[in-house]
């Protein structure tokens, strides 16, 4: 997998997430993706870095536009080190919360992208990756 | 902070949602429109989400949350003008909005909550 182009910031603070959706959506449409298409990254985005805020206490995400035999997609990365995720089976469950949401953030961001990957450690921290192809 | 402006129009509130909120900005929504349901009396609340490129579980949060506590002050919640894309991907996002009525555009929004009144002042 190439990388085109990459971008990395802070997600600390609301207005953080605003700033990561409008990058999201500017690469998106950069590569061509569909405007449903570019709808769900943005939105699977917008989960994971609310909860890198909520529960992860913040931390970076990074944007890239990668390449993978002529398939271009845009690929997102956040990391924090909060304290992990104790229960990974029932955090990827609809409807699973510990801080009083819907639960939805996870296993619907996984839903709306094409590749995702979570990686997380108790007392470390969390790695959330995500990316949508072009289709 | 931005503050979403609330219009009174006769009995109802309208809301026109032209910025991409972050999450205190959709608590402050929520509190202030309850607050001026509660002022005005207001009867109907119309929501208009058509510039929102995304809704995400929190915004979805909040819609809900403003329903439920307009019916409590005895109000209708209408949302209206969400894009296709955005029903699409809430399908998949896995929200659902049990108790958010929604309409095509602001005329048919408005309808809907003087017919929702209308019907509530014969069953009283
Ligand atoms: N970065 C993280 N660090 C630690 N725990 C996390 C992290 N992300 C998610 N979790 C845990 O996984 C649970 C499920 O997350 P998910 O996003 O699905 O739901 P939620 O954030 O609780 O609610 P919603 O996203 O619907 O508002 C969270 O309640 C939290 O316990
Ligand atoms: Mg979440």
């Amino acid at each position: 997998m190439n990388v085109e182009k990459t971008l990395t910031f802070p997600v600390k603070i609301g207005e953080d997430v605003v700033r990561l959706r409008q990058v999201v959506r500017a690469e998106a449409i950069a590569i061509g993706l569909s405007l449903v298409d570019q709808t769900k990254v943005i939105t699977a985005a917008s989960e994971i870095a609310r909860n890198t805020i909520d529960y992860g206490k913040g931390g970076d995400v990074t944007i890239e536009v990668v390449n993978t035999s002529g398939r271009r997609g845009v690929k997102v990365v956040f990391a924090d080190n909060g304290p992990g995720i104790v229960d990974m089976e029932k955090a990827l469950t609809d409807g699973y919360t510990t801080g009083g949401g819907l639960g939805l953030g996870l296993s619907g961001a996984k839903r709306l992208v094409n590749e995702f990957d979570v990686k997380s450690t108790v007392g470390h921290g969390t790695v959330v990756t995500l990316i949508r192809w072009k289709a | 902070m931005e503050q979403i402006p609330i219009l009174r129009i006769g009995d109802c509130l309208l809301v026109s949602i032209q910025v991409d909120m972050h999450d205190r900005m959709a608590i402050n929504l929520q509190d202030s429109l309850t607050t001026r349901i509660v002022e005005t009396n207001a009867r109907g609340v119309l929501i208009d989400i058509s510039a929102l490129e995304i809704v995400g579980s929190f915004i979805g949060r909040m819609l809900n949350n403003i329903a439920s506590m307009s019916r409590v002050l005895d109000a209708v919640t209408v949302v209206v003008g969400m894009r296709p894309a955005v029903a699409i991907t809430l399908v998949e996002l896995g929200l659902e909005l049990p108790g958010v009525k929604t309409a095509l555009n602001v005329d048919r929004g408005l309808l809907l909550i003087r017919r929702q009144i209308d019907d509530g002042a014969e069953h009283a």
